[in-house]
């Protein structure tokens, strides 16, 4: 009889189940939804109903923009915030950071909630408008984190060396800086983007009919009993839309992008 | 009335005048005045710690003095900013922009550079001097020959994160030299490099200096990297300059026992110059070279181990009596310690005597190399705080009062060296301190203990002390001499 030995690689046991259970099994049940009819027989016919609608392609590119619009809007508004936080002398021991990343721990419903009390209040019209901003103060910490760790890191003594060879503070930044911040730039697109293009929170509770999003739809379609076949096809779409958008991003940064190494530092 | 060519040949390019540099109320840097010399291999040689990174920084900018000015070709640069200065450092850890390959790290500065490209005239019809960036082909041109200087021809389209720690090296020193600064400055280059690589980049080094003609501002903590590039070396400490000179003078005339110890080994002792040429150390009396210190002065001297000749017993040569006691080989010498008279030499000799064979020791006149000792008594400003109380060092400290002074006299405090007793437990000290040296001075160690109230208190001990322990000071309170002190006195002395 063979003893049993313990190896290290069995720690990782129960993130495989884990894994296994609540990723692959779902990915798995969506597939098969997405190319089945009702009945239970192949189709593609759950993909036809997406493309032969010009009104819910107009709804997929509405979602795409308005997540890019919220990334970019991120990204200007973190930027500076970041490089600020990143090189201020108050800031040793991380709390004004703190301070930002503060309504995370707010509900985000909650948070939604209240943004639109402030709309009303202020007479924002636009419902477009209120869907945008509600995202960009939803999903801000998660474009500021990833900056402000890559930022914090920086070697400083690289800086140093590009004024030693004649840079200006601007060009500094601009062939030293902004180009190792790179990585934390698309981990910041990548956190923001791919949640914004498939929320559907926010713009029902801070839009309108003509802001619906994608992931509106998909959600529709799963209040209703015979929907689910087509809401997974929808989903799958989305899926294979944000996995080539990650793809990309990863081949940018050169391959240094996680979306999961944010704020490591800070929290 | 010197030529003017002469004197624009060896100008000074530097000037480094009254220097202060002060981090969060610590001195870095004290007053220091230093003026280097176009062309020249000047070394900041200092223990850590010392300040010498922090006035390379000052040179380069990256830090404002808190006082004083610092002079480029009789400008003052002070206020300039790094990346208006004609100046190029290679630091520590190389620095190089891991985002970027090799050519482009090299080619980063020449991208920056305005170069003058003649004039134009303006609406005014004034001559406008105007400026254009380097073309491709001539930054090109330039790196090639950067990078076939440090030998790294064929290395361009390298990754740098790909190279070896020599070949970053080189690949930094090449980034700095490209711009053809007018001053070279290089912060410990070669502490991150194993021993051969660090000989064989010494070599190059200095080949490059003098191939170049760019003057070389090089900091370091090893003596013997000092002494084999530079043309002159400034042995810093405390943020202090303690001597400026050749490394042949700062080796063979040391200024004081700290230099003497930092450079090379050597044997320190504490002496009496008798007289102009006459110096009465371990019992005897001998000739020597030094004058001017008066007479019966205590000095402190330092012989260098290949300065003193061993004979054998019989030989009836030399004029001290010892005993060897140990002999290490060390390749072309035999080093040994010997004991004579209670002082232990250390002695470097091409003959080996044995350990427990009894010798006699003789030093040439010019062997000998006599300097002011620095302090025989500590001093302080103090205050009587009771009957046979006083205040001084942040400490209440018991002394006889045989003069009656009253509580509260201003006085000054004179404790000798030998009058200072170290604990090992700080407790048991009425101030605590930390070792900041130890001199072995033949017979008995001289250590320089900082106190927490800033000061320095020196004292002869048989012990050793490792530098930066904690120890407690105590001081015998019949050694401690109060005087009176005017209002009017300095505060310390």
């Amino acid at each position: 009889m063979k003893r049993f030995k313990f190896k290290r690689t069995y720690f990782a046991m129960p993130y495989a189940v884990l894994g296994a259970l609540f990723v692959i099994v779902p990915l798995g049940i969506m597939a098969v939804y997405a190319f089945t009819d009702t009945d239970g027989g192949f189709t593609f016919a759950n993909f036809v109903n997406f493309f032969s609608k010009p009104a819910m392609i107009k709804v997929l590119f509405r979602s795409l923009g308005v997540a890019a619009i919220t990334t970019v809007a991120c990204l200007l508004l973190a930027y500076p915030l970041a490089l600020v936080l990143a090189s201020s002398k108050l800031n040793k021991s991380a709390t004004l950071v703190l301070l930002f990343v503060l309504p995370m721990w707010i509900n985000s419903l909650l948070r939604t909630y209240a943004i639109k009390i402030v709309f009303n209040l202020i007479g924002l019209k636009s419902a477009y408008a209120a869907v945008v901003i509600g995202m960009v103060y939803d999903f801000f910490p998660f474009m500021l984190l990833p900056l402000y760790t890559i930022l914090v890191n920086t070697d400083a003594s690289l800086i140093e060396a590009s004024t030693d060879l004649g840079a200006s503070a601007f060009k500094t930044f601009l062939k030293v800086r902004l180009p190792l911040s790179l990585p934390g730039i698309m981990s910041g697109i990548l956190m923001v983007f791919m949640p914004t293009v498939s929320t559907f929170a926010i713009s029902d509770i801070l839009g309108d009919p003509s802001t619906y999003m994608f992931g509106n739809i998909i959600n529709q379609w799963f209040n209703s009993q015979a929907g689910w076949h087509i809401g997974s096809a929808y989903s799958f779409i989305l899926l294979v839309l944000i996995a080539v958008t990650m793809f990309i991003a990863n081949k940018l940064s050169g391959g240094k992008a996680q979306p999961t190494g944010a704020g490591g530092t800070v929290l | 009335m010197e030529s003017k060519t002469t004197h624009e040949k060896f100008d000074k390019i530097i000037e480094v005048k009254s220097v202060t540099k002060m981090f969060d109320g610590v001195t870095v840097v004290d007053d220091i005045s230093l003026s280097i010399k176009r062309g020249e291999f000047v070394t900041l040689l200092g223990p850590s710690g010392c300040g010498k990174t922090t006035l390379l920084r000052m040179i380069a900018g990256f830090e404002a003095p808190t006082k004083g000015q610092i002079f480029l070709e009789k400008q003052d640069v002070t206020a300039v900013p790094p990346h208006k200065r004609p100046i190029n450092t290679v630091f520590q850890k190389y620095a190089l922009f891991p985002h970027l390959n090799v050519f482009n790290n090299v080619a980063f500065g020449l991208k920056m550079k305005e170069i003058p490209n003649g004039v134009k005239k303006n609406r005014r019809g004034e001559d406008v001097p105007v400026f254009r960036h380097y073309t491709k082909a001539e930054i090109k041109e330039k790196v090639e020959r950067a990078l076939a200087l440090v030998n790294l021809a064929d290395y361009g389209h390298r990754d740098v994160n790909s190279l070896s720690g020599g070949q970053q090296q080189r690949v930094a020193i090449a980034r700095a030299l490209v711009l053809e600064p007018k001053v070279l400055l290089l912060d410990e280059p070669l502490g991150a490099l194993d021993l051969k690589m660090r000989k064989d980049m010494q070599v190059e080094l200095t080949a490059m200096h003098r191939n170049l003609g760019i003057t070389f501002v090089y900091v370091t903590h090893d003596q013997e990297e000092a002494l084999t590039m530079s043309d002159n070396i400034a042995v810093i400490k405390d943020g202090v300059i303690q001597q400026y000179g050749s490394p042949k003078k700062i080796y063979d005339e040391p200024a004081n026992a700290f230099v003497a110890d930092f450079i090379g080994e050597s044997n320190i002792l504490s002496g009496t110059m008798n007289e102009d040429f006459k110096v009465t150390f371990c019992g005897e009396t001998f000739a020597c070279l030094d004058k001017g210190f008066g007479k019966n002065a205590p000095v402190d001297l330092v012989v260098r181990p290949e300065d003193i000749d061993v004979y054998p017993l019989h030989k009836n040569k030399g004029t001290l009596e010892g005993e060897v006691l140990t002999s290490v080989f060390k390749g072309t010498y035999y080093e040994m310690n010997i004991v004579a008279n209670d002082y232990e030499f250390t002695v470097q000799n091409t003959d080996e005597f044995t350990p427990g064979s009894r010798v006699r020791l003789g030093i040439d006149p010019d062997g000998i190399h006599i300097m002011k000792k620095l302090r025989t008594v500590n001093e302080y400003a103090g205050e009587v705080s009771g009957e046979t109380t006083v205040d001084f060092l942040g400490g209440t400290f018991e002394f006889v009062n045989s003069e009656q002074l009253e509580k509260g006299t201003p006085v000054r405090v004179l404790v000798p060296f030998g009058a200072v007793e170290l604990t090992d437990d700080e407790e048991d000290g009425v101030i605590g301190g930390s070792v900041a040296q130890s001199l072995y001075k033949g017979s008995y160690y001289q250590v320089q203990v900082y106190t927490d109230d800033d000061n320095d208190i020196y004292t002869d001990t048989s012990d050793e002390w490792d530098n930066d322990d904690r120890v407690g000071i105590r001081i015998a309170p019949e050694k401690i001499v109060v005087e009176k002190r005017e209002e009017t006195a300095d505060e310390t002395v």
